[in-house]
């Protein structure tokens, strides 16, 4: 195990060692400062804003148009994705001559993707066009990341501003995301992966005639450029339906450390640069450490829970411990590239944001194990979370921790020196617990009705209940990944589409949850941004609640884990917990 | 509709046909026509060949089933390259245990005429436990050094030149600290034919 702790280490070292660089670069985009790319981009970003005809030197949104502007953009890209993908027969890029496939998965893919979820009933190299998955996809992966990330800043001007209602202007702010933030890191990054392997062509299939006589058909795929963007922009949908564990987008060790890093980078940096704009590091590092201690233990338990090994493979006489040669362990679900520590640092990565891709199979987790992707998903997405929305709805705990912070010392609550009061603690009140609710009522809904029992691979027991939960926990946080056996989709002629139906009870219900559970909190914390922005700043006194040391952090904690786990523990502890508590199988 | 729906309606329709363009098209293309010139190796799949012809790829993981082969994990998809998915088999579940008392017995009965001191408590995990991608190119070094012993007998070689094409075929872990190592299962057995050929 020490080699994997090791490996582990060097991600935090390096993951830290990047926190302050890319912080202060983030800062800089979203202040319309330069930056060491203006002289590259800066051409193309003034053309932008003169086809789009927006003032780069204008006032700035209040926050209603802010969100006005947000919700038009996602609306039409939402129409734009659908058309895409009901279209498939007559597009270009098309060398498998792939239809189509039904229409009820055709809306929950689209609903997945422009809310950055990246929630999958189908297979990707099965079902879609290069087109599709080009021109329809990918193109959201950054534009969705790009909405999170504008929110979080509208969110942190309407925090520091002392004056006016403007926090920002959407338009610059998902100009300047993807043109300084987004894209540049993906061209670099899509022409690393390729060096190691990850593919980038638009050829047919390849067949092999393979070694020992038999036949092999190869996909093939423009994946490389999808990859980077869908690691950075925290979406996860694979080109490959096994995603990230698929050698063509993940080939060796050195990919793996690179792409888990590319997850993490954003949101990770993201609270330095809430530092800088506030003024105050010692703010930004206080939420990076609450969220740190949150997502370390959740590595730390996976790991040793999948070195152990499972019930079923003690049952079945399997010695799971490491010896010379091998590194013992749960490997079922697992490749050997990446071993039990990559795959269980992996795991704890995109649960914890919304990445969502996997690099094994979260269904042949061992219960223990399986529960740390559950509880991540049931902390709402706040530590660390997606490119933006990670920060802004940990913000929201922020300032619910300060209101009850504040009741207990008996003192009118403030944070950064601004009163937070009524109206700011029932926005924040609805922000953090809508996504709860969704996903309660939607996974309730599908478990006591037969409409959700045709979705299940596992039948009813524990794991077939953990299968439905995780569905709905994971659509609703716009997370994506999936506790696999769940199916909205089934195609008996693979590849292709032909013969192909969806479940409509799981591709609705799903695709109406991630719509609202994604849009419903960023209306809220809009609404809390033009609450707070124009607030008249007092100094801090010696009564002042501070919000940068370990008391803080531990009390931000406390209310993350009393708010976010403990409204799901009774339904964690049906599923993956039953299995992890007992040797029983089933 | 008021003018500021009106203006957004407007910017919005014009950015989706421009992100779609960029984003969508013209990235893609020139990432594309970039890794064709500058890797065109491992942009189309780093296929490998013997005697010229192509037979798989070093990333790809191969089903073999004779004697004479180095034997890759048990895969849920039977090595498909074009239809993935994962075998989702529980950690409580009554078929994932059948599945690898098989897997263990068969291991075990398939080896042990060639390497006498194996028993079940021997077999490496990787060995009977499906991988995630379906496609694992590796097995760990412990399970190739079992297999040695059969391959070595069948295709009458010694024993210690077999564990040195083993040694010349695994992918020790990235840069030294990441990943695990592993033995490439396709490799190692092209090396194989080339060394002592059946036919």
């Amino acid at each position: 195990m020490l080699e994997g702790y090791l490996q582990i280490a060097l991600f935090v070292v390096v993951l830290v060692a990047l926190i302050k660089p890319v912080g202060i670069y983030i800062a800089r985009v979203f202040n319309n400062e330069r930056t060491f790319l203006t002289p590259v981009f800066g051409g193309i970003e003034r053309g932008t804003y003169r086809l789009l005809r927006v003032d780069p030197e204008g006032a700035g949104q209040d926050w209603k148009a802010y969100a006005r502007s947000l919700i038009v953009l996602s609306l039409l890209f939402w129409i734009l994705l659908y058309l895409i993908l009901r279209t498939q027969g007559i597009q270009p890029f098309n060398p498998e001559g792939f239809k189509s496939g039904p229409w009820d998965l055709s809306f929950n893919t689209t609903s997945s993707f422009i809310t950055n979820t990246n929630w999958q009933f189908y297979g990707g190299e099965t079902t879609l066009t290069y087109f599709a998955q080009m021109a329809g996809l990918a193109v959201q992966n950054f534009v969705s990341a790009a909405v999170g990330i504008a929110v979080v800043a509208a969110l942190i001007r309407g925090i520091v501003a002392r004056s006016g209602k403007s926090i920002g202007n959407f338009w610059q702010d998902i100009v300047r995301i993807i043109l300084y933030l987004l894209l540049p890191i993906s061209i670099v990054g899509a022409l690393f992966l390729v060096s190691q392997g990850v593919i980038q062509n638009f050829s047919h299939a390849s067949v092999i005639h393979t070694l020992s006589g038999g036949t092999q058909i190869l996909a093939q795929g423009p994946v490389a450029s999808q990859e980077v963007i869908k690691e950075l922009g925290t979406n996860g949908g694979g080109f490959f339906n096994v995603n990230s564990a698929y050698p063509f987008e993940n080939s060796s060790g050195l990919t793996n450390f690179f792409e888990m890093l590319l997850i993490l980078v954003i949101p990770a940096s993201l609270t330095y640069t809430y530092g800088r704009m506030v003024g105050s590091q010692r703010q930004g590092w206080a939420i990076f450490s609450a969220m740190f201690v949150l997502f370390i233990i959740g590595v730390v338990v996976v790991y040793m829970a999948e070195q152990h090994g499972s019930p079923a493979q003690h049952a079945a006489g399997l010695h799971t411990a490491a010896v010379h040669g091998s590194t013992g362990g749960n490997m079922e679900g697992k490749d050997q590239r990446f071993g039990i520590a990559d795959t269980s640092l992996w795991t704890a990565i995109t649960t914890v944001t919304s990445c969502g891709a996997v690099n094994g199979a979260l269904e042949s987790l061992t219960g223990i194990g399986g529960a740390v992707p559950f509880s991540n998903l049931g902390y709402s997405e706040v530590v660390f979370g997606g490119v933006g929305t990670g920060l802004y709805s940990m913000l929201l705990y922020v300032i619910l921790a300060v209101f009850i912070g504040g009741l207990m010392v008996g003192r009118t609550p403030e944070y950064l020196g601004k009163k937070i009061q009524a109206r700011e603690i029932k926005l924040v009140s609805l922000g953090v617990l809508f996504t709860p609710l969704a996903v309660l009522l939607s996974a309730g809904a599908a478990s006591a009705t037969e409409l959700g029992k045709r979705s299940l691979y596992a039948g009813i027991n524990p794991t077939g209940f953990s299968e439905n939960l995780y569905a709905y926990l994971s659509q609703a946080n716009n997370n994506g990944s999936a506790w696999a056996g769940y199916t909205g989709f089934l195609q008996p002629h693979a590849p292709g589409n032909v013969g192909a139906y969806g479940i409509s009870f799981a591709n609705l219900l799903g695709g109406l949850v991630m719509v609202t559970a994604r849009f419903a909190p960023i209306l809220f914390v809009l609404a809390v941004a033009g609450a707070m922005a124009g607030k008249k700043v007092s100094p801090a006194g010696l009564g002042t609640m501070r919000t940068d040391n370990p008391t803080f952090v531990f009390l931000l904690i406390g209310i993350v884990v009393l708010v976010g786990a403990l409204t799901f523990f009774p339904a964690i502890l049906l599923g993956p917990i039953a299995n992890g508590l007992t040797g029983r199988l089933f | 509709m008021t003018q500021g729906l009106r203006k957004d309606l407007r910017t919005g329709l014009i950015a989706i046909v421009a992100m779609t363009v960029v984003l969508g098209l013209l990235y893609p293309l020139a990432i594309t026509g970039i890794s064709q010139v500058v890797f065109p190796g491992a942009a189309n799949g780093s296929k490998v060949s013997l005697d010229g012809k192509v037979v798989g790829s070093h990333l790809i993981g191969q089903e073999f089933k004779g004697k004479q082969w180095f034997h890759s994990r048990p895969s849920a998809t039977e090595y498909s390259g074009n239809v993935t998915y994962f075998g989702n088999e529980g950690p409580n579940s009554v078929e994932t245990r059948e599945e690898i008392r098989e897997e263990l017995k068969s291991y075990v009965r398939e080896n042990k005429p060639y390497d006498h001191a194996l028993t079940r408590e021997g077999v490496p995990v990787d060995a009977v436990t499906q991988s995630a991608s379906g496609v694992d190119p590796d097995i760990s070094e412990a399970n190739a050094a079992i297999q040695a012993h059969r391959v070595a007998a069948v295709r009458h070689l010694p024993l210690a030149k077999v564990e040195e094409l083993i040694s010349a075929n695994t992918d020790s872990r990235s840069l030294g600290v990441l990943g695990e190592p592993g033995v490439n299962v396709l490799e190692l057995n092209i090396a194989l034919e080339k060394e002592a050929p059946l036919k």
